[in-house]
């Protein structure tokens, strides 16, 4: 089902934790909610699953106006971030809690809600596991239990919230992997939260990332790397090093860096900010530059370095250990910089762009 | 050269501290009931049988059982329900509710029988509007049900209150999401959570109230055969000097308190049979 979301808000006594989400997502979407703790994300999912009411807004499912439609009616698949499983039933009691939960008139026969629970068992590939305790299984087979018990009502969305966020990371990218699977299977709307990039980007079809209460940008993995649309998603995709530029006809300048290679932008003349990855900060020795290393750590594969301007303030950046000129990358070494790829935004440090309003940042312009 | 290798334990000076445990043990609590069974021991179990046959002490008996029965029954439901609205319900008033509800431990138990008495008496409060009504509480089992209800209902309401707390409040949501409604949610999923809890907190209510002497002599009006208690009972006999008599009605009490711990633990056991992790 499509699901369309304007304006919600929503706050818990003083803090606005929701501030106006739009959103839509097609039906038989897979979208990622991406954010770090405390965005609002799990609001948002139970909002849209009717655990929590918003304060204003509307949350419409096909034409239907789902504030209007308590959660039991929702038929709604949810699976917790702990995975909520009934401690004190059987794997398959659990399966079947949905099904032998319905007014008798609506109810499966109990030999069909038996078929359902053991075709939903092998589906889920822990046929033997059905007897047992949710105390009894490993993380791994719990997030598959509780999917499963999600899956046996049919929901019409379902909404999983940082699925694999208790799992190691073999098993998350199996479970990744079988995830796609299921909804590639079942076809149903598919909203899950993480704050994991890698996660995101590999499961789903479009990423939203939300920062403090509202949509900071929605996108694909490489829309989203390339181009974030403002300093919070810059950061958060691991942007961290930022220094300040001065523009001059779109082009940004500043003493030690060399920022050629960034593309022009359609900015006023005056302050601005580079936001850059720390491996794409290439070093160069200069003995006239201006930078000086001030401290070197090897994690084997790469070196990192920081290095301090005497205006421009300190940068972080990794380089490889093996490169020809690693050699001379010791402390106090005088360098130039290259940014080689980087995002710039408007403002200065004191006076940052504002986060939170992508339409005031203006479009990165087209190179001919 | 190296000290010969020791397990650690958590606590330190653990061997002291269990040393002094079972000491402690052992002079409270074994050393009585080892003194109670011998003095039993010592009247032979023909006059045992004859003492605790006798028309008196049976009539004792089923009274103490029956009125426990009852006030355990009402701690069962009104405890859970206290302890349900202390937690799920916020309203003016509810920290002080939840202290009153220790009152019942902390007041000496000769106290809570004389108000209970004076409030249910044929002029009390209560007893204005029940006795013309037909149902005099006073010198009546109901009085002293009514008094074992009072001193026990905590034990039920403070064993059930940290286990309802500590539950997930994502049971009850995913139960939500999956379609079930308030009362399928409590049946389903809340009641079987509390349930070894709960159990553990009638068990020991009713323990309890089978021994509960204080507050109980004041309301019932101590008629034997009517309204005559087994704790009483034995109390009696130990003023008239017949120790026998006195030890071997103890030594019944004794046996059903036993009996109910046991009860109580192979029930809990049973409840929480889903908590047994694989080896
Ligand atoms: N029931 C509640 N009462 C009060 N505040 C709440 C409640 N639920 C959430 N909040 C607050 O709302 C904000 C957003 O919470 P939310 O759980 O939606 O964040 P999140 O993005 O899911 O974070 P995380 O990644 O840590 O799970 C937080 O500041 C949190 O403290
Ligand atoms: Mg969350």
């Amino acid at each position: 089902m499509a699901i369309s979301i304007s304006h919600l808000t929503k706050r818990f006594g003083q803090t606005d934790v929701l501030r106006g989400i739009d959103l839509g997502v097609e039906k038989g979407e897979l979208v990622a909610l991406l954010g770090p703790s405390g965005s609002g994300k799990t609001t948002l999912l139970k909002i849209i699953a009717g655990l929590e009411w918003p304060d204003s807004g509307r949350l419409v499912v096909d034409e239907a106006d789902w504030l209007q439609l308590a959660a039991q009616d929702r038929r709604i698949g949810f699976v917790f971030q702990h995975y909520a499983l009934f401690p004190h039933m059987s794997v398959r009691d659990n399966l079947a809690f949905g099904l032998t939960v319905r007014p008798r008139s609506a109810r499966p026969a109990k030999a069909v809600i038996a078929a359902k629970v053991e075709e939903l068992l092998h589906f889920l590939q822990i046929s033997h596991l059905g007897d047992r305790y949710p105390a009894q299984l490993s993380g791994g087979q719990r997030q598959r239990v509780a999917l499963g018990r999600a899956l046996a009502i049919e929901p019409s969305i379902l909404l999983l919230d940082e699925p694999f966020g208790a799992l190691d990371a073999a098993i998350r990218r199996d479970l990744r992997r079988w995830l796609r699977g299921v909804h590639e299977a079942t076809g149903s709307t598919t909203i899950f939260v993480t704050h994991d990039q890698e996660e995101a980007f590999e499961l789903a079809d479009r990423v939203v990332v939300m920062g403090e209460g509202q949509i900071a940008q929605i996108g694909d993995a490489d829309a989203i790397h390339d181009h974030p649309a403002t300093p919070f998603v810059a950061r958060f995709m691991g942007a961290t090093v930022e220094l300040p530029v001065t523009m001059q006809s779109g082009r940004a300048r500043a003493d030690g860096l060399d920022l050629t290679v960034l593309p022009r932008r359609a900015l006023p003349d005056g302050p601005a900010q580079v936001f850059a990855r720390p491996e794409d900060i290439i070093p160069q020795p200069d003995p006239a530059g201006p930078w000086r290393i001030i401290s070197r750590t090897s994690n084997g594969a790469n070196l990192r370095l920081v290095l301090r301007h005497p205006d421009l303030g300190e940068a972080e950046l990794d380089t490889p250990r093996r490169a020809v000129a690693a050699d001379c990358m010791i402390a106090d070494a005088s360098m130039r910089l290259r940014i080689a790829f980087g995002t710039i935004f408007p403002g200065d440090r004191r006076n940052p762009a504002p986060a939170s309003e992508p339409e005031n940042i203006p479009q990165l312009e087209k190179t001919p | 050269m190296d000290p010969p290798f020791r397990a650690k334990r958590v606590l330190p000076g653990f061997t002291l501290s269990l040393g002094t445990t079972l000491l402690y043990l052992t002079l409270i609590v074994l050393i009585p009931v080892a003194a109670l069974i011998l003095k039993g021991a010592e009247i032979g179990p023909e006059r045992f049988w004859r003492i605790v046959s006798s028309p008196r002490a049976v009539a004792a008996f089923r009274i103490t059982l029956t009125a426990a029965a009852i006030a355990t029954v009402f701690n069962a439901i009104y405890g859970l329900l206290m302890a349900w609205v202390l937690l799920r319900y916020e309203f003016r008033g509810k920290r002080i509710l939840d202290a009153l509800m220790d009152v019942p431990f902390a007041l000496p138990t000769a106290v809570a029988g004389l108000s209970l008495t004076a409030l249910f008496s044929a002029n009390g409060w209560f007893g204005a509007v029940l006795h013309p009504a037909g149902i005099p509480v006073v010198y009546t089992i109901w009085g002293i049900a009514l008094a074992m209800a009072f001193t026990s209902v905590p034990f039920v309401v403070r064993t059930v209150q940290p286990v309802l707390e500590d539950m997930d409040p994502a049971l009850e949501q995913a139960a939500v999401t999956l379609g079930a409604r308030p009362w399928a949610i409590f049946t389903r999923v809340v009641f079987p959570t509390i349930l070894p809890a709960w159990l553990a907190g009638c068990t020991i209510a009713f323990a309890r109230s089978l021994g509960e002497f204080g507050a109980i002599v004041f309301i019932a009006g101590n008629l034997p055969f009517q309204t005559e208690i087994a704790a009483l009972l034995a109390f009696i006999r130990l003023e008239e000097f017949d120790y026998n008599g006195a030890a071997a009605i103890a030594l019944v009490l004794l046996g059903f308190a036993l009996v109910l711990l046991l009860v109580s633990n192979l029930l809990q056991y049973w409840a929480a049979r889903y908590r047994e992790d694989s080896r």
